[in-house]
C-alpha cells in the first residue's frame, strides 16, 4: 500500500511527510523528520518521555499514528528554546540540576510548559500529579518538581 | 512494509460499513493508548484502521432534551475532566475517568476504549455502570441501545457484533440528591491498575432516605459486576451503620476474583465490602453537597 501524504505543523512550521499508516508520530518525527530531541523509552505510554503536543493536547507520540498529525499543530522540544535563548524552564532545569543522564527531559519540559500554560501558579502536588506520567530515574523527582515551581515564579513575575 | 489501511469516516454509518466490510482484523482508533500497544508488541495485525474522532457525535458532550448528558466514544478522559457541569453532575465517573493512565494518556484515552478493550480492571466502568449509562451502538443492522454492563463478557472480549461500535453514551438525568463515588485499591496512588474498583451511585429523598442506587465491582470477576444486592442494602434506609455493613457484605459476597501478582482472592473478596462502604459514604456526602 501506498505511504500517506500528510500535512501538518509542527513548532509553527508546514511541514508535509510520507509515511506508513502504522507509523507512530514519534517514530517519523524521529527517523523520518530527523528532530531526535523526542526521546523513545517505554514505547507504551508509560515513561512520558516521547511527550509532545497535539492541538495543544499534551500526549505520548508513542501512542499516536504520524497519520493522525494530518492538519493539526505538534509541539515538541524543538519548538521550546528561542534560537539560542532557552525558555525558562530549560534554564531553570540547568540551575537546579533537575537532570542527569537527560533522556527524560525533553519529556519533562514539554510537559511542564503543558502544565503551567493551564495554571501558572500550581502548588508542589499539583505539579507531582501533573507530572506523574513523566518518569526519571537520575534526580530522585525532587530537583524537577523544584524547577518546575521556580520556573512557575519567575514566568508569573513573582 | 505495511498492509494496514487507515481511514477516517466522517459518520458512524460510513464507519460501521467499513468495518463490516473489512475481512481481516479491523479496529476502531480513537485513544490508541491500547490499540498502538498491541500493534506494536505484534499481538495483533489490523488489516484497516478506523479513526473515528472525525464523527461529530462522537466527539462531543451534549445535554439531551430530557436533561441527560450524552458524550461521544471519541471523548478523551481529559475533555470530560476540562467538562466543569458535567464533572459536578458525574463526580464519580470523573474520579475514575482521572485515574486512567497518566495525563498524557487521559488526553487521548475514551471511556469507549476503556469499556471495549474489556478489562475487568477498567477504571471509568464501574461508575459507568452505576450511573445507569447507556452506549449507543451503530451497526449494520442500525442503532441499538445497551447498557454498558452488558457490554463487556471477559478480559478482551465484548458483545459487540462485527461492523459495530461505540458511538456515544447516554446517562439518565440526574434526580436531586443524587451523588456518586468511584475508589479503587492500587499499591501506588497514580499510574497503576485497579486491584479492586468499586462504582457507587444513590438518590436520596427530601428526608435522607435512599430511594435509589447503583453498585458496580470492578476487577473480581472476569468482567465489571452489577450487583444488585449491595444496592438493595441501601434503599429504603439512611446509609446509616446497619445499611453500610450489609452492603459491605453483599459486595464482598458478589466478588469472585482470581489470584494474582496485584492481589490475593481472599484480599480482594475483603476489599471490594471495604471500598463498596467508603465509596457510599463519598457518594452519600456529594448527595447532600447537592440540593
Amino acid at each position: 500500500m501506498a505511504k500517506q501524504h500528510v500535512s501538518t505543523v509542527i513548532n509553527g512550521d508546514p511541514i508535509e511527510f510520507l509515511c506508513d499508516a502504522n507509523k507512530s508520530l514519534l517514530d517519523v518525527l524521529r527517523n523520518d523528520l530527523g528532530m531526535t530531541g523526542t526521546k523513545e523509552g517505554c514505547g507504551t505510554g508509560d515513561c512520558g518521555s516521547c511527550s509532545v503536543t497535539l492541538d495543544g493536547r499534551l500526549v505520548c507520540s508513542c501512542l499516536v499514528l504520524g497519520v493522525e498529525a494530518e492538519g493539526k499543530s505538534v509541539q515538541t522540544i524543538e519548538g521550546m528554546a528561542n534560537g539560542e535563548h532557552l525558555h525558562v524552564l530549560q534554564r531553570k532545569f540547568l540551575e537546579h540540576a533537575a537532570l542527569q543522564c537527560g533522556i527524560c527531559t525533553p519529556g519533562f519540559l514539554v510537559a511542564a510548559r503543558s502544565l503551567l500554560e493551564r495554571n501558572p501558579d500550581p502548588t508542589e502536588e499539583e505539579v507531582r500529579f501533573w507530572l506523574a506520567g513523566n518518569l526519571c530515574r537520575c534526580t530522585g523527582y525532587n530537583k524537577i518538581i523544584e524547577a518546575v515551581l521556580d520556573a512557575a515564579r519567575e514566568m508569573r513575575g513573582a | 512494509m505495511s498492509e494496514m489501511r487507515f481511514e477516517q469516516p466522517k459518520t458512524a454509518e460510513a464507519a460501521s460499513a467499513l468495518l463490516a466490510g473489512t475481512q481481516g482484523l479491523a479496529k476502531v482508533l480513537s485513544g490508541g493508548t491500547d490499540l498502538m500497544i498491541h500493534m506494536r508488541n505484534g499481538n495483533i495485525k489490523p488489516e484497516l484502521v478506523l479513526d473515528v474522532k472525525g464523527i461529530a457525535e462522537m466527539n462531543a458532550i451534549t445535554v439531551e432534551k430530557n436533561g441527560g448528558y450524552r458524550f461521544g466514544g471519541a471523548v478523551s478522559c481529559m475533555q470530560l475532566l476540562e467538562n466543569k457541569a458535567f464533572a459536578e453532575t458525574w463526580p464519580g465517573i470523573i474520579d475514575g475517568a482521572n485515574l486512567v493512565g497518566s495525563i498524557q494518556v487521559r488526553g487521548r484515552a475514551t471511556v469507549a476504549g476503556n469499556l471495549c478493550n474489556a478489562s475487568p480492571a477498567a477504571d471509568t466502568v464501574p461508575a459507568m455502570i452505576a450511573a445507569g449509562a447507556i452506549a449507543s451502538v451503530v451497526g449494520p443492522a442500525g442503532r441499538r441501545e445497551v447498557p454498558v454492563e452488558q457490554i463487556p463478557t471477559s478480559p478482551g472480549k465484548t458483545t459487540l457484533a462485527k461492523g459495530e461500535l461505540i458511538v456515544s453514551f447516554l446517562l439518565p438525568k440526574r434526580a436531586p440528591h443524587s451523588g456518586d463515588a468511584y475508589l479503587r485499591f492500587t499499591p501506588r496512588t497514580e499510574m497503576d491498575i485497579a486491584v479492586v474498583g468499586v462504582g457507587l451511585s444513590l438518590t436520596l429523598d427530601d428526608k435522607g432516605v435512599c430511594t435509589a442506587a447503583r453498585v458496580s465491582l470492578g476487577a473480581v470477576a472476569e468482567r465489571a459486576l452489577l450487583v444488585p444486592e449491595a444496592a438493595a442494602a441501601l434503599i429504603g434506609t439512611k446509609v446509616d451503620e446497619a445499611a453500610l455493613a450489609k452492603l459491605a457484605a453483599a459486595a464482598s459476597a458478589a466478588a469472585r476474583p482470581i489470584d494474582d501478582k496485584r492481589g490475593t482472592k481472599e484480599f480482594r473478596i475483603k476489599i471490594a465490602g471495604v471500598l463498596a462502604r467508603r465509596a457510599a459514604e463519598k457518594a452519600l456526602a456529594r448527595a447532600k453537597g447537592n440540593k
